[in-house]
């Protein structure tokens, strides 16, 4: 049962064409600021929109056109490189609004993805993901070998403020730059999802999950695919566009395998199956990066074991989990499964969170320097090489394990209720 | 001349490494399908667990225990892990190796920290077996030139001469026949698994203590594994040998000469700029054989994958 | 749904950056460097170094000014510019006014930009850099600024040491250059081929080439060039793996002759390099470990093995940033106005415990002071290296190396 349903989620595209979203979106784009005013807050919602663009276009590939592509940072890199060089073309920068500047990457990111595509979108499957591997290790190693155009490892660097002033904006300030990007987020998030509903974005659906009966119906595989792939180039383009303005730097890092599998990491923790995922997982995401690696050293860790645990349990990802609910809600019984899952879900909650103790306290106990007893973990200061946060790490974490356990059939119980229309009732 | 002879030893060395990790992923593939992207992984951990074990026991039983210890942490991921997402599809799968090699980097950092193990080469092995023109050969290397071809040899015996053999001959062609008649298929794919991932154990073993064991030694040998199936034909033991070859000696040769391009493009009739530091292609001008070696393989697939994209002993599309 | 998502979100982001702002009254100074990932090792061992400094030679002091403490705070850049920009920003936001970062120029070349364009759009929160340890000498020539000071001895002072030692020995004949193809490869390659040409021109350079970085598995065709062309010395940048490949493998396939380097101790490496490295792997860098230059320097090693028995005080100059700041605060009268302690820091004379003084020259902020050449061996070593019985021992010392050098940088004061 949650296999079929898991399986059926991994399909794209049952959000219906609404502008309530879209107004909603726009709103908290706005206000988010508001609250927020912190400059670090500021910018780490600046790196979110930016990893929200990217994930959206990469997922224009893995979730609707099923190609998986293991070098597709190199179209947002090569788009941001060529943003950067224009900054430093003097006069026609500051003939140029900031605004516009965006666009000359995107459209850089689709040159590169039309001249690859020729190739490389010949087949789907492995061989593209092979060309995409190929072509994104070769044009991250050139970035060091062409210093002209990629300026070595140290990367290169522009000034943002000497373009046009839009209306006499001269984008000093990390807010003023929150708004330019929130601008191209909300644009480049609903031309995407426009061209999702396009006929080529339809036939991408097609050609992903049939390519032949798509054949058959007079489609060309190999057209539908290059498109999709040239369409995504052109929004990581954009979004290389935007990063080069954020950050005013780029660099080898921005074309890495390292980046590449970063955001295949964000599509896919999101969900590809459905049009917001990525946007779930770009700031799941970046969060974790950002914000849990200022706790703990082992951020990485957690976000590879997050990272397996998606793949092998919730492949819809979290937009997946999400819309697992949709039937239990229109059925109007959404609300009877609010009690088991906090039957389930806390204890398993306590379990994970122990389970994490118990990882912190070794990893503390055997890297801390001699005569650092002392550690914090959930604001409680406590000794390390005591035994009693031991026992009450390992307590937490079976008696969590055991409840969630024990919790769990009930759980599923009040699952398929809820997804059970009350035929006997009536 | 002699130096020629030197290179040739050092690229079979390198090349018949490579094998040792392709002959597993190569197997791996034909019988599921999958790419494992973890496949360096298991590798790197062949290393550290040869050398946790070298600690206390000395080298050689690492050598015979490790690459257990990898093949049934091997089987155990694909009875637990690999099968379970088997059923979302090929993508997943593929994306699931991809998970595991990141959260298999960050395990052995918890474990063992993130500085270089001081994994050496056993104290009997440590002399100069011959030297050519100055040039000395390690016995290590010979060493590991003869077990990389008796596993080959004995990999080849097992393939074609035996009766397991034959059924994952098989199953390479037919799962679902094979499976009809009444073989344990998933047992099958569960055994390949162990032993792919064990002989990239072995590997580790025998690589650590001369390439270095360090947490980065997947990440650095990763993707270029891939790059040798896909060259020599996915599923094809004799493809993966020489495309194995075929990327040793290449990228040692190439390092070993410094061709430059510049020589090159003159050779092809254009005029060196001049001053070069002003042109824009100088970046071009002043490649030399040595900057490329290393990403030599990966121009090779992309042109394999294009004008022939079953590799070159593959007989079926990747 | 997706609002109070992003509402929930954005409530942990607040918190969680409100919880680490903690009280104002620390003068904080913002360690930027890789805390996580395959550089973690030097990263997590500079900010011991850097907290022991701050604890030992100014809080059990009694602290700056009137009992102000120094606190050392570590944000994880993950050796990324992006990610250094955006910890860069927290830790402006939390009202952090001293910056110090060391691993990998390409880093450093980000953060100084970036703080250059914070200072002069934010004139009411500027902050200054410390570059420990970044030594490409651009930072200090064609990009430098106010902003910045860097306290190790750059790529090119670090080559005149190596050349007036290499230039010293008659015996070298024959000189292979080789490096990591990057910016810092190729400084290194390009300052060895100047000065053997101004120092020696009879010296014969019969190598110079670049690798990949970070991408070569087996270094053994390198070292058999290296081996066939004869060479007597070899001089490489390499650092990390690359450093230890290249080392290992030359040895190996039968080189005898002195290696001149930058980064091959420490982190590891003088553990794995061992007896292999000795008597060939030579170093160059500040700060004279072995001899013990002082009661003082001897007494602050046991003191930091003490308390970090697995740590290595392999970046001295650490303790230098450290006093010459509490000197700067102390001097300027405030930690808050970073203007008057950068004018302070400018062509201050400092008498460092691991001996020498050092001068932070006032017209590029490069910090002039002694570097060494240090041999790689287990013999009279006081302190080793990861607990290894190896370490490195001063052969040669060049007195406030490089003290007249030319630079490019054309400074704007504020």
């Amino acid at each position: 049962m949650t296999d079929q349903t898991a399986s059926a989620n991994m399909r794209a595209g049952s959000m219906t064409l609404s502008l309530m979203p879209w107004i909603v979106a726009a709103l908290v784009l706005v206000l988010l600021p508001q609250i927020f005013t912190a400059n670090s807050a500021i910018t780490i919602m600046n790196q979110m929109a930016i990893t929200i663009i990217f994930a959206l276009a990469y997922n224009m590939l893995l979730g609707q056109g099923g190609m998986l592509s293991f070098g597709h940072a190199v179209y947002m890199g090569v788009g941001g490189f060529a943003c950067v060089h224009i900054m430093n073309m003097d006069d026609f920068f500051a003939s140029i609004p900031l605004v516009v500047l965006p666009i000359f990457g995107g459209l850089f990111g689709m040159g590169l993805a039309t001249i690859v595509g020729s190739f490389s979108t010949r087949k789907a499957g492995t061989v593209f993901a092979m060309i995409s591997l190929g072509v994104g290790e070769l044009i991250a190693a050139c970035s060091v070998i062409i210093v002209a155009f990629f300026g070595g490892e140290e990367g290169i660097s522009g000034d943002r403020t000497y373009a046009m002033p839009t209306f006499g904006v001269e984008f000093l300030q990390q807010i003023e730059v929150y708004y330019l990007i929130a601008f191209w987020l909300l644009i480049s998030a609903a031309l995407m999802y426009l061209f999702s509903r396009t006929p080529v974005g339809r036939m991408a659906n097609a050609v992903r999950d049939n390519p032949e009966r798509a054949e058959f119906l007079g489609y060309s595989a190999r057209w539908v695919r290059f498109y999709s792939f040239v369409a995504s180039g052109f929004f990581a383009g954009i979004a290389g566009g935007l990063f080069a303005i954020n950050y005013e730097i780029l660099t080898e890092e921005n074309l890495n395998a390292t980046s590449s599998g970063t955001i295949l990491l964000v599509t896919f923790l999101g969900g590809v199956g459905f049009f917001f995922g990525p946007i779930l997982g770009a700031i799941a995401f970046t969060l974790l990066q950002t914000v849990l690696s200022l706790e703990t050293e082992l951020w990485a860790f957690y976000a590879g074991a997050l990272f397996v645990a998606t793949v092998m349990y919730f492949p819809g990802g979290l937009a997946g989990l999400i819309m697992m609910h949709v039937p239990a809600i229109r059925l109007g019984k959404g609300s009877r499964l609010i009690l088991p899952y906090i039957r389930t879900l806390v204890p398993a909650a306590i379990c994970i969170l122990g389970a994490a103790a118990l990882i912190e306290m070794i990893f503390h106990y055997r890297h801390a320097f001699a005569g650092d007893e002392e550690m914090t973990l959930f604001w409680i200061t406590f000794n390390s090489h005591d035994v009693l946060p031991w026992i009450v790490a390992v307590g937490l974490t079976l008696a969590g394990f055991f409840t969630a356990r024990a919790t769990a059939p009930a759980l599923l119980e009040a699952w398929g209720d809820a997804n059970t229309p009350d035929r006997m009732q009536v | 001349m002699d130096l020629v002879l030197v290179n040739l030893i050092d690229g079979l060395v390198t090349g018949l490494l490579l094998f040792m990790l392709s002959a597993g992923l190569t197997l791996i593939f034909s019988m599921m399908g999958v790419l494992n992207f973890a496949h360096a992984s298991f590798y790197m951990l062949g290393a550290y667990f040869a050398y946790q074990i070298s600690l206390a026991f000395g080298f050689w039983m690492g050598l015979l225990i490790a690459p257990i210890m990898v093949g049934l942490l091997g089987a155990g991921v694909e009875r637990y892990g690999l099968r379970r997402v088997h059923q979302y599809g090929h993508v997943p799968e593929l994306i699931f190796t991809f998970g595991l090699a990141l959260l298999i980097e960050e395990v052995v950092q918890f474990i063992w920290g993130k500085n270089q193990m001081a994994y050496d080469i056993p104290e009997v092995l440590q002399f100069t077996a011959f030297s050519i023109a100055g040039n000395s050969i390690p016995a290590y290397k010979i060493f590991m030139i003869f077990i990389s071809i008796a596993i080959f040899i004995g990999l080849l015996y097992v393939l074609t001469r035996t009766r397991i053999g034959m059924i994952i001959q098989a199953a390479l062609s037919y799962p679902r026949t094979v499976e009809a008649l009444g073989h344990n298929v998933p047992l099958i794919f569960m055994g390949v698994f162990g032993v792919g991932t064990a002989l990239a154990g072995v590997a580790g073993v025998i690589a650590g203590p001369v390439l270095g064991t360090f947490p980065g030694m997947a990440f650095v040998l990763g993707s270029i594994v891939f790059v040798t199936i896909v060259i020599g034909g996915l599923g094809s033991l004799w493809g993966a040998l020489v495309a194995s070859l075929l990327i040793g000696w290449l990228t040692t040769f190439s390092k070993a000469y410094n061709l430059r391009m510049e020589d090159f493009l003159t050779f092809i009739g254009f005029s060196r700029p001049d001053p070069i530091w002003d042109s824009a292609w100088r970046d071009l001008w002043t490649i030399t054989s040595p900057q490329v070696a290393d990403i030599l393989p990966y121009i090779l697939m992309i042109l394999i994958l294009i004008f022939r994209p079953y590799g070159l002993f593959g007989k079926r599309d990747v | 749904m997706r609002k109070s998502f992003k509402l929930g979100v954005s409530a942990a982001l607040a918190l969680a950056i409100s919880a680490a702002a903690g009280l104002a009254e620390n003068i904080k100074i913002a360690f930027i460097d890789p805390l996580s990932g395959p550089f973690a090792s030097t990263g997590t061992n500079g900010l011991h170094q850097f907290e022991f400094a701050a604890e030992t030679m100014v809080n059990a002091n009694g602290g700056v000014l009137d009992g102000q403490m120094f606190e050392v705070v570590g944000f994880d850049n993950k050796i990324s510019p992006k990610e250094s920009l955006i910890q860069l920003q927290v830790a402006i936001d939390q009202g952090i006014r001293f910056i110090a970062q060391g691993n990998s120029s390409g880093v450093a070349n980000a953060l100084t930009e970036a703080i250059d364009k914070h200072n002069r759009r934010n004139p009411d929160d500027r902050v200054l850099f410390l570059n420990y340890a970044a030594v490409d000498p651009a930072l200090t020539n064609d990009k430098c600024n106010f902003w910045h000071f860097r306290f190790d001895a750059n790529a090119d002072i670090k080559m005149d040491a190596i050349t007036d030692s290499i230039a010293a020995n008659e015996e070298i004949k024959k000189v292979y250059v080789i490096g990591q193809d990057y910016s810092f490869g190729k400084a290194v390659a390009s300052a060895a081929v100047r000065f053997l040409g101004e120092k020696r021109p009879d010296i014969e350079i019969v190598g110079n080439e670049l690798h990949p970085i970070g991408k070569v598995k087996d270094f053994t065709p390198y070292s058999r060039k290296i081996v066939a062309s004869d060479a007597d010395a070899i001089i490489t940048g390499n650092w990390g793996a690359d450093m230890l490949g290249l080392g290992k493998s030359i040895v190996e396939n039968g080189y005898t002759g002195p290696i001149y380097t930058y980064y091959a101790a420490g982190s590891g490496i003088t553990a794995a390099f061992g007896e292999t490295g000795k008597g060939t792997i030579r170093l160059v860098g500040e700060g004279q470990v072995n001899p013990p230059a002082s009661d003082s320097a001897a007494d602050y090693y046991t003191a930091f093995k003490e308390k970090y028995p697995d740590g290595n005080v392999d970046q001295s100059r650490i303790t230098n940033v450290i006093g010459m700041l509490a000197q700067a605060i102390n001097e300027a009268g405030t930690a808050d106005d970073v203007v008057a302690v950068a004018y302070a820091l400018e062509g201050m004379e400092y008498e460092s415990m691991w001996g020498g003084t050092v001068l932070m020259r006032e017209k590029d902020h490069q910090a002039i002071q002694n570097v060494h050449i240090h041999e790689h061996t287990d013999e009279d070593i006081a302190f080793d290296y990861d607990n290894s019985g190896f370490g490195i021992k001063v052969v040669k010392t060049v007195e406030m190396a490089a003290a007249e050098s030319e630079t490019t940088c054309n400074m704007r004061r504020p």
